[in-house]
């Protein structure tokens, strides 16, 4: 049965048939959008590689079906630099060493954007861990990961309070 | 996974009509249902997406001072909403101690409760597990049996019901709105799992096609907002299920026991309430042997079904650690590890 979806995919609008509802919203990413930033890694549920912001909201890509997502918003690791520009979370990931292979870090960056935006966690770094929980690092760079996200978190908060003063 | 049809309807009564049709399954936010498709664990022949059905994603106060929380209400949305933390903390704390911040943007309240048992064996299509296929066996007697059950079980199952919110929900008397072919019902949450008995396949006692629309808590328990607690042990600090747990809330009068609730998770193939400890806290002074009592009541007819006897004195010790926690007192703002034994001093970091 073909399903066809409107998306948009870090600010770009797709429209895409799909020829089989099985496809999840992360194997679209990657085998059909070719934006392999996300990545697998369980595809269960249980590590965090895949994560992505679905109408700003971080989820687990490897769980939802693309099927169920007409008009969402979807952001991935490849919408988040403006031209060379880095976003300050992933300033502050290189900043802080956080990560070594690499191969959980879009994941990691995702959630810490998520996590971020939430604002549930204060500058409390168990409080950060926690909330970053859902990622797991092979690599174990948590000490890298945790003080990159405290550190964006500060850049954000100070380009917002800016930005106000500007306005 | 196999191939089925996908259908989104536009109604609740779309959807139980769609569901009608043999081999049908509901989709919450699938981070149960499509994990156990992905291993042919579950093969619907129709998936029947909830997730725009109109209506089911408020949280709505009722004029007596209870709640009604749709079904599609997501996790964390419950969690952090604040009216709702602060009437029903316990509740709160529960939610946010279980799975990833990710799961919980995801999973719906209706799917958190129908969510499957974590049994490895039934997650093994290679196994015998009488719960996925009648009358094939359990692999988990005599197997790895760490984790089962030590309450309710039977010959047939001793698998556990991993969920974290519903053990606050039922030692609160939760109320679950159902919607089906045959109208519209309400069960108390405490009736909705099933024990497993000779027939562990029937899991709930929901018929075919009936929707779970609501949840509802009552105005009465808001009177345990100021003493109540949820302590979760997981053998990591966070992003695990429980080993056991346990919801402890009370109502003091001074320094009097006015009345209590406490309910288990991880001990059966149901959120497990403890009435006759309840009980016997009701009128009594918040001692520790009375809470060692109330302990050793809640645990009277456990037996171990398999290699976890450890877990029977573990939970003892659960219960009476959250009853004590409870006395305490509802901590002021979410503790930074939610229902872990790990942050019982503000302040105090896991990790140096
Ligand atoms: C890695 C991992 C860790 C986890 N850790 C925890 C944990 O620590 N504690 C915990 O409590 N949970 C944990 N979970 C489970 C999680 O809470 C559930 O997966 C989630 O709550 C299910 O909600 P959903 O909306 O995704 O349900 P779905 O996956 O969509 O559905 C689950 C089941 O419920 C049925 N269903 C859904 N909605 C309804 C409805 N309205 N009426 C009738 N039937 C319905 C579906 O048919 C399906 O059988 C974890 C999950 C994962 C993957
Ligand atoms: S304990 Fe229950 S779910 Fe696990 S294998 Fe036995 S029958 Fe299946
Ligand atoms: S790939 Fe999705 S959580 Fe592991
Ligand atoms: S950097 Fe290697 S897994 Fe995290």
């Amino acid at each position: 049965m073909a399903l066809s979806i409107s998306l948009s995919v870090n600010g770009q609008p797709r429209d895409v048939e799909l020829d089989d509802p099985r496809v999840t919203l992360l194997d679209l990413l990657r085998e059909r959008l070719v934006l392999a930033g996300t990545k697998k890694g369980c595809d269960r549920g249980q590590c965090g590689a895949c994560t992505v912001l679905v109408d700003g909201r971080r989820i687990n890509s490897c769980l939802v079906l693309a099927a169920s997502l007409d008009g969402a918003e979807v952001t991935t690791i490849e919408g988040l630099a403006q031209g060379e520009t880095l976003h300050p979370v992933q300033a502050a990931f290189i900043a802080h060493d956080g990560f070594q292979c690499g191969y959980c870090t879009p994941g990691q960056i995702m959630s810490a954007v998520g996590l971020i935006a939430e604002g549930h966690a204060g500058d409390d770094p168990e409080r950060i861990r926690e909330l970053m929980s859902g990622n797991i690092c092979r690599c174990a760079a948590y000490k890298g990961i945790t003080e990159a996200v405290l550190e964006a978190q500060q850049t954000l908060a100070g380009a917002d309070s800016s930005r106000r003063d500007a306005a | 996974m196999n191939r089925f049809d996908y259908i989104q309807p536009a109604s609740v009564a779309e959807a139980i009509a769609a569901v009608s049709e043999p081999g049908s399954v509901y989709l919450g936010a699938g981070t149960n249902l499509l994990d156990l498709m992905k291993i042919g664990v579950s093969r619907p022949q129709r998936v029947v997406d909830i997730t725009r059905l109109p209506g089911l994603d408020r949280i709505d106060w009722l004029p007596d001072g209870g709640v009604r929380i749709g079904a599609l209400v997501r996790n964390s949305d419950l969690a952090y909403d604040e009216r709702f933390a602060k009437t029903f903390p316990v509740v709160a704390e529960a939610l946010l101690s279980g799975a990833s911040a990710q799961l919980r943007n995801a999973a719906t309240v209706g799917g958190n409760l129908m969510q499957r048992t974590r049994c490895a064996y039934f997650q093994d299509l290679g196994s015998a597990c009488n719960r996925r296929v009648p009358g094939s066996g359990c692999d988990a007697l005599g197997g790895q049996s760490r984790l089962h059950a030590v309450l309710g079980w039977s010959e047939h199952c001793i698998a556990t019901h991993p969920s974290d919110f519903c053990v606050p929900l039922v030692a609160l008397d939760a109320m679950v709105e159902v919607e089906g072919p045959r109208g519209t019902r309400e069960i108390a949450l405490d009736s909705l799992h099933a024990l497993p008995g000779s027939t562990p396949e029937q899991e709930t006692t929901l018929a075919a096609g009936e929707l779970i629309v609501a949840l509802r808590l009552p105005a009465e328990v808001a009177s345990f907002a100021d003493n109540a607690r949820y302590l979760k042990l997981r053998e990591r600090t966070s992003y695990a299920f429980a080993v056991v747990s346990a919801a402890a809330a009370l109502e003091m009068e001074g320094d009097t026991i006015r009345a209590a609730r406490i309910a288990l998770g991880g001990v059966a193939a149901k959120p497990w309430r403890a009435r006759e400890a309840e009980a016997s806290l009701a009128g009594a002074k918040p001692t520790a042997e009375a809470f060692a009592g109330a302990a050793e009541l809640a645990l009277a007819e456990a037996r171990p079904s398999g290699a976890n006897a450890f877990k029977i004195e573990l939970a003892r010790r659960i219960v009476a650690r959250a009853l004590n926690f409870a006395l305490a007192g509802t901590p002021q703002e979410m503790p930074a590890l939610p229902a872990s034994p790990f942050s019982t001093n503000p302040g105090a970091y896991h990790v140096a």
